[in-house]
């Protein structure tokens, strides 16, 4: 029932955002087929696929109508250089996917075991130096700490390869996942330790020490479950932010990924592959959406009924 | 509350008790009076006149002016504003004389910093590089706080369609992440052509203000329903006077401590954009821009990136820190007593 | 040697019995850590609970009660530390006992019933899992763990408790909380339970169940009670043992009847002639008490303390002569509010959609006469308040009239709807919400003036100065802000607030609801006092059928949107006639106390 109606709330989003993308590219003044092609001359054959792969000739609505047809089917056009749009990204796609996943989960436990420690020692040492080295984490541009790393991990100890080989291994792209997730990283560290501190003076609280838990049981079953509730909230919705930052990493580190395909379609101009791959995002960040509701609903009893 | 309570009547047969008289200890129990001296009684209720009388936000401030963190920030916030407005103060070399013979020179005298590949004086730049990244900054906020304050004050306090719209609204551009969002737009040849301070904030505010509009709906659902509403409007005040007058003052303190946060993220952002190529022309001296044109030397000299870096970040870290201490001085719960 | 050890040995110096207590404090001190140095929240507290014994230990908002208690199981805040003294439990000093001692204690030793019912139960985890583990962690689940849940449910009165077990807190009532709250407590059978405000968040029929589950239990299982409570009257009627505790200091101790018939400390001669369950008068203002006086004198001697002047007059006895002598009252008796047939129809969204009908007030009629107090009495979910709602013309009725001085108030708009607004006003129940935390005292009460542009900048300021003066506040808390005034004070500029405009009717929501019984003894003078001198007409909607005896000259009771009863507070009072308002008298803690 829950589930029902989270995926149809869903569906107004997924057409709001591709007709935002849609009509930011299409309906921005100048001439679109301009826009395709970056405002740089292009071939009459090209201009003339690209007509036809928009249906430039049709309508506004029919237009956006028949790219969610493309996008959904993956009928993507192609690139400047004549490949399949759909296949440089089916090849692009597995590698962010990897490296988003492992940022995920670095952030995930690393953030949450922090947070928790942190929040449970609130005031003390521990938590103070893991708040101090939040807050510089999270100024210091994703790029700047990229560089760093790259040259002093990558580069001066070579404890890792500066950049990544072709077939993107797990192993080569630790270094970037740790980069792209530890900006992240630092908002899990803060919100799992403001979210432990709050619960920790819930009446709740007290009262399962007064039933004659153990501390650790209390900490366990009682603090950690209801303190998760955001944080998994944040994760799911940092997915879609680890995608777009995902353009930045992927470029430092020479990832093969989706960020990187989008990087240099931005430097050449290619704005048909620009669409396609967010539109493809869009579709991800939603569906990550949805299983964090689903998540949400099944770690806080209290939603399945609003 | 679901439907599906019992009442809780129902939950024992409906015989009435007699009636209670008390209990009766057969223990022998002394009967203790403290000495009057040790207790003295006060009047009930008395209003203390002696303290000064303090306002929230005087009361916040006084906390404020106490925390290491607020005052570091502070401190580091007027330097930066101070060096964006008078640059020419703190650098009396101009940035843009650049010498070719001074490429990738390191620091000299007069030139602490050492100079880029182009041979501009590093620290120079950083300096004039300030105002750009701050002025981003600044005027996406401010616009960020104008449309996502007034449009989550609306949704918040009429409800209805106006804030399932928005509520619907918000999840669009959520889907499409600020950098995301921001890099499509930037790129799209009317926005690259116009490069300038004005289109970055721009594109920043279009993505950027869902998040204040959140956050300002949020506040104001929490007081709209208040008392003191309720009581404003049963003294003739009329609804919107009401949000005015008493619901948007109440509900500014998490939107300040946001504002401040995502002053410094918006820094970031232009940064990351500069660094993209798609960010602030290259004709205008920024942070980013320079570690973008600093990049491709990294490894050979890469003291030319990490100044414009670290300016960056120290500004950066001032505002999340300003954000932080507010924080905890305007925090809601800690202010009922 | 504490003044207590003192005062022992004087007094009794043979009481030594072979008796071990079960629980002894003495001269226990606590002490809070704040940001503006420590506080001595507790000083050389003491008191004795003898196994199976309920001790009540009674006191306002701050006075310790509930931090001492809390030192008993250990659980002072992070920032309180017990500072002096010590805690025996069994001969045990528990005082400064290790964590471990501490959880091996709770739980099945001492056992606790927290306040708020609301709160206190893990939200995210089954009803039956927050009982298993308390079971489990005292090492009484055993192999059968699901019946002895269901069992220990069922003992606390909860019916179908192996279904209830499978619930989750949200899906019960704040009563069926408690009472799982309760079986957590005595889950594994304590020696000692403390039951700290248990019942205060409920309605009175159902606190009066509770408790008597409460005691049925505690009997059966021999185990003491530690009740911790603001409630004299309730304290009285279910412990053998009054603690009477003020600004952190125990100030009288002894049997519970005794203390209540011949209370020997100013304090608490004070709190019992305020305690609005064991009062049973109508308040009269100075003047009727002086017009009354020599009639009264040689027919009741009010017992006064002598020491400070009790804020509460002294109970004169004959409310008879009262309808006699009403002076200030010229032309009461005609209707100033007339409410026909008024009913208010929410809709409740269900799932996909759907919407069901929910007769929030069904065919109301009140009619109250100028100058007099109107009391609604009514449980949560009464309707009692949506009647009010809807008389401040906030809220749009379904159906029926309003008829404020002749005029129908639903249909008003624009100048005629500005000008019932400043006739008719509100003071609402939270004391903590219904001033602006942002606007200080003088824009408080100026706001009113100002919105109906009243006066110029200096008129307005005499005017304030006038109505703090009015509320007996001093002029010098204009440039306050709320969050520096106590709950009654501010109850207080709220009703300044509501005088400003010079209203004729006043709409109090549950005004004094939320206050301490001194604070609030004070306030219904206060509003008395108020309305001999302004011929204010009060409606006064509560759920405490005891301060109505004291405010209100009729009474409406509802039940379920509907009214059940409407007389005179006397003949409600002495001649009950429905079922429900019987219960509703029967259930007010103390009422069979009456000294």
């Amino acid at each position: 029932m829950f589930t029902l109606r989270r995926f149809l709330q869903l569906i107004p989003v997924f057409f709001g955002a591709t007709l935002l993308v849609y009509f930011l590219v299409f309906a921005t003044p100048g001439d679109p087929i301009a826009a395709l092609s970056g405002g740089k001359p292009m071939a009459p054959a090209v201009e003339a696929a690209l007509r036809a792969q928009y249906n430039l000739d049709q309508p506004f609505w029919i237009q956006y109508g028949l790219y969610l047809k493309n996008l959904v089917t993956l009928n993507l056009g192609q690139t400047f250089s004549g490949q399949e749009v759909a296949a440089v990204i089916g090849r692009a796609y597995p590698v962010t996917a990897r490296l988003a996943i492992m940022a995920l989960a670095f952030e995930a436990i690393f953030g949450v075991f922090f947070g928790v420690i942190a929040g449970l020692r609130k005031g003390k040492l521990f938590d103070s130096t893991v708040l101090v080295a939040s807050l510089i984490v999270i100024a210091v541009p994703t790029f700047v700490l990229g560089f760093v790393l790259q040259l002093v991990v990558g580069v001066q100890l070579g404890w890792a390869k500066p950049t990544v080989s072709g077939a993107a291994p797990w192993n080569e792209l630790i270094l970037p996942a740790l980069v792209l997730g530890l900006v992240s990283l630092a908002y899990v560290i803060r919100l799992t330790r403001a979210s432990i501190s709050e619960n920790m003076n819930a009446d709740y609280v007290r009262t399962a020490t007064a039933k004659g838990l153990s501390r650790r049981r209390v900490v366990v079953v009682h603090i950690l479950r209801n303190s998760l509730i955001p944080v998994v909230t944040f994760l799911g919705a940092d997915l879609g932010a680890l995608m777009g930052g995902a353009i930045v990493t992927e470029g430092i580190f020479n990832v093969p990924g989706v960020g990187n395909l989008l990087y240099k379609a931005i430097l050449n101009g290619e704005t048909p592959t620009v669409v396609a791959v967010v539109g493809i995002l869009v579709i991800v960040f939603v569906i990550a959406n949805l299983v964090v509701d689903l998540l949400y609903a099944w770690l806080d009893p209290r939603i399945r009924y609003v | 509350m679901s439907e599906n309570l019992t009442p809780d009547k129902d939950l024992s047969p409906a015989a009435t008790p007699p009636a209670r008289q008390g209990k009766v200890s057969s223990r022998v129990i002394e009967h203790y009076v403290a000495p009057l001296e040790e207790t003295p009684l006060s009047a009930v209720d008395s209003v203390d006149v002696t303290a000064a009388p303090l306002s929230l936000w005087a009361e916040a401030w006084r906390n404020l002016r106490k925390q290491p963190l607020f005052i570091i920030s502070t401190l580091l916030i007027l330097l930066v504003l101070v060096v964006a407005i008078f640059p020419q103060l703190f650098a009396n070399v101009d940035p843009t004389s650049c010498d070719l013979g001074n490429s990738a020179e390191g620091a000299r005298s007069g030139h602490p910093l050492g100079f880029t590949l182009q041979g501009c004086d590093v620290y120079s730049r950083v300096i004039y590089g300030t105002r750009a990244s701050l002025m981003v900054g600044l005027f996406t906020t401010i616009g960020v706080l104008i449309i996502g304050g007034v449009m989550g004050a609306l949704a918040g306090y009429y409800g209805g369609w106006i804030d399932v719209i928005l509520a619907r609204l918000g999840d669009v551009f959520f889907a499409l992440p600020l950098i995301l969002g921001s890099i499509v737009m930037m790129q799209l040849p009317a926005f690259r052509e116009n490069r300038s301070v004005w289109t970055v904030v721009l594109v920043l505010v279009i993505f950027g203000w869902p998040q204040i509009a959140r956050i300002t709906r949020g506040a104001v659902i929490e007081n709209r329903n208040a008392d003191f509403v309720t009581a404003s409007k049963a003294l003739g005040l009329s609804r919107f006077k009401a949000l005015v007058r008493h619901v948007v003052p109440n509900s500014l303190a998490p939107i300040i401590v946001v504002a401040s946060i995502s002053l410094g993220t918006f820094i970031v952002a232009e940064a990351t954009l500069s660094f993209l190529g798609i960010g602030l022309p290259f004709s205008v001296m920024s942070w980013g821009n320079d570690i973008a044109s600093a990049q491709p030397q990294v490894r050979n000299n890469p003291a030319v990136l990490l100044w414009p870096a670290v300016a960056l970040s120290i500004t950066v870290l001032s505002f999340i820190m300003l954000g932080d201490a507010l924080r905890d001085a305007l925090d809601p719960k800690a202010r009922k007593r | 040697m504490s003044n207590y050890e003192k005062d022992m040995s004087v007094n009794n110096p043979a009481k030594k019995t072979d008796e071990t207590p079960l629980l002894e404090i003495r001269d226990l001190a606590i002490t809070f850590e704040t940001a503006n140095g420590p506080v001595n929240a507790v000083r050389s507290a003491h008191l004795t609970i003898m196994p199976g014994e309920t001790v009540a230990i009674v006191g306002e908002s701050g006075s310790g009660k509930s931090t001492t208690a809390l030192a008993a199981i250990g659980l002072l805040p992070s920032n309180g530390r017990v500072s002096g003294g010590q805690i025996f439990f069994d001969g045990e000093d528990i005082a400064h006992a290790g964590e471990k001692r501490m959880v091996e204690l709770r739980g099945n030793s001492i056992g606790m019933v927290p306040q708020d019912p609301m709160s206190n139960l893990n939200p995210v985890w089954k009803i039956g899992f927050q009982v298993k583990e308390t079971l489990k962690a005292n090492g009484l689940a055993g192999s059968n763990h699901k019946e002895r849940v269901a069992e220990v449910l069922t003992n606390a009165g909860l019916p179908d408790a192996a279904l209830r077990a499978k619930q989750y807190p949200h899906e019960f009532s704040g009563g069926m909380r408690q009472r799982a709250l309760i079986a957590i407590g005595l889950a594994c059978s304590p020696r000692l339970l403390i039951a700290d405000e248990p019942t205060s968040a409920l309605d009175v029929t159902v606190q009066r169940q509770i408790l008597d589950h409460l005691d049925t239990m505690t009997t059966e299982l021999g185990t003491a009670v530690l009740l911790i409570t603001h409630d004299l009257g309730l304290a009285a009627e279910r412990a053998e043992k009054l603690v009477v505790m003020y600004k952190g200091q125990v100030v009288e101790s002894g049997a519970a009847l005794e203390i209540l018939r011949n209370p020997q400390h100013p304090y608490t001669q004070r709190l019992i002639n305020a305690a609005p369950s064991l009062s049973s008068r109508r308040l009269q203002s100075q003047k009727v008490k002086d017009a009354l006086a020599g009639a009264v004198a040689e027919l009741d001697e009010p017992v006064e303390a002598g020491y400070t002047p009790s804020p509460v007059p002294a109970k004169s006895g004959l409310p008879s002569l009262r309808k006699d002598a009403e002076p200030g009252r010229a032309q009461a008796g005609d209707t100033i509010l007339e409410i026909k047939n008024l009913t208010k129809v929410f809709k409740l969204r269900g799932a996909l959609g759907k919407t069901t009908d929910f007769k929030a007030v069904d065919d109301v009629n009140i009619t109250v006469p100028r100058g007099t107090t109107m009391a609604i009495v009514g449980e949560s979910g009464s309707g009692k308040s949506t009647v009010a709602q809807m008389t401040l013309s906030l809220l749009a009725p379904t159906e029926g009239s309003i008829l404020f001085d002749g005029v129908e108030v639903n249909t008003l708009k624009g100048k005629a709807l500005f000008d019932f607004r400043r006739r008719v006003q509100p003071i609402f129940q939270d004391p903590y919400g219904s001033l602006d935390p942002m606007f200080n005292i003088y824009r408080t009460i100026e706001e009113p003036l100002k919105i109906h542009k009243i006066g110029n900048a200096k008129s307005r300021e005499k005017k304030v100065r006038e109505l703090l003066d009015q509320v007996s506040m001093p002029a010098a808390t204009m440039s306050r802000f709320p969050n520096e005034l106590s709950g009654g004070q501010r109850q207080r500029i709220a009703v300044a607030r509501a005088l400003a405009l010079n209203p004729d009717v006043i709409i109090c929501d549950e005004a004094v609801s939320a206050l301490d019984v001194l604070v609030q003894a004070q306030v219904l003078n206060l509003l008395n006092e108020l309305q001999e001198e302004l011929g204010l007409t009060y409606l006064f909607i509560t759920h405490d059928l005891a301060v109505v005896r004291q405010i209100a000259d009729h009474v409406t009771v509802m039940q379920s949107g509907r009214v059940v009863e409407a007389s005179s507070t006397d003949e409600v009072f002495n001649n009950p006639q429905q079922r429900y308002t019987q219960d509703l008298l029967s259930a007010i803690p103390g009422a069979t106390l009456l000294v």
